[in-house]
């Protein structure tokens, strides 16, 4: 089962997400993200350090993130990827779309 | 009356060697499962992290393209995965009986367009040194992926629709 939960950092939301995201689970974190979105959170940042596992339905799920702070000027971040989830990323070549940090505090002050 | 034994299903003497078949429905939930198997059966070929990771992320994909294109999203239709060792590598044989494939739509997208969706078959592709689809069956689909151990190969990819 995936696990997915919301805490603030000051302005941002940590979003972190702890299972596999694949067709079966990723409607649980779209519904996650869309609901930050339309409360126009100003910064989303996903803590992905506890998935281990992730295919193209997640990744979409995230795209449809950054797409939609974006129409707000808001945004979204992504920090933790393990080997599997990077990869992903890389064959989609949505590592150079994704704003991507090694850690929370990485992410965090990149805000600065 | 027939006895018990007479009604049961004749087991088969001589299994394929090497091969696995899963027989499962299109249910989302059950991907995990095939994952597992076919990242065993990665383990068994001798793969490493890498390729195993590919292989389970290429057959993961073509299942949710059978239960999302061929199936639209029902739960309960066929799918039959063949899953066999080979020398160097493995082969994975998907068998639906949906919606045919459009071959336009089974082709990879642009990247560039970036949008969410679909980035399944660029994935198949990009993970694996084949990639066959097969439409010409007179119901349902049929793909073929095959992934080799690393070595010293050429570089070149296949991907054939029929």
């Amino acid at each position: 089962m995936i696990e997915v939960a919301t805490r603030n950092l000051q302005e941002a939301t940590i979003m972190s997400i702890k299972g596999d995201v694949d067709l079966y689970s990723s409607p649980s974190v779209r519904k996650v993200i869309i609901a930050l979105t339309e409360k126009r959170a100003p910064v989303i940042m996903v803590d992905l350090s506890h998935v281990s596992y992730m295919d193209s339905s997640g990744v979409a799920t995230l795209v449809e993130g950054l797409q939609q702070t974006g129409k707000y000027q808001g945004k979204f971040k992504l920090f933790g990827l393990g080997m599997a989830v990077r990869e992903v990323f890389e064959l989609s070549r949505l590592d150079k779309v994704f704003e991507i940090y090694p850690n929370e505090e990485a992410a965090f002050h990149s805000l600065a | 009356m027939n006895s018990r034994s007479e009604n049961e299903t004749k087991v088969v003497e001589n299994a394929p060697p090497n091969t696995v078949v899963f027989h499962l429905a299109s249910d989302p939930k059950l991907l995990k499962v095939v994952r597992l198997g076919i990242g065993h059966l990665c383990d068994l070929a001798g793969f490493p992290e890498t390729h195993r990771h590919r292989a389970m992320l290429a057959v993961d994909e073509a299942c949710a393209n059978i239960i999302k294109h061929a199936y639209g999203s029902a739960t309960d239709k066929p799918i039959i995965i063949t899953a066999r060792l080979l020398d160097n590598g493995i082969e994975v044989v998907l068998r639906d009986y949906g919606r045919k494939a459009d071959p336009e739509k089974i082709k990879p997208r642009e990247l560039d367009d970036i949008r969410p969706g679909g980035l399944g078959v660029h994935l198949m592709r990009s993970a694996m040194d084949t990639v066959v689809f097969d439409t010409t069956l007179a119901e349902g689909n049929q793909l073929t992926l095959v992934k080799y151990l690393p070595q010293p190969r050429s570089d070149s990819q296949e991907e054939i629709v029929k």
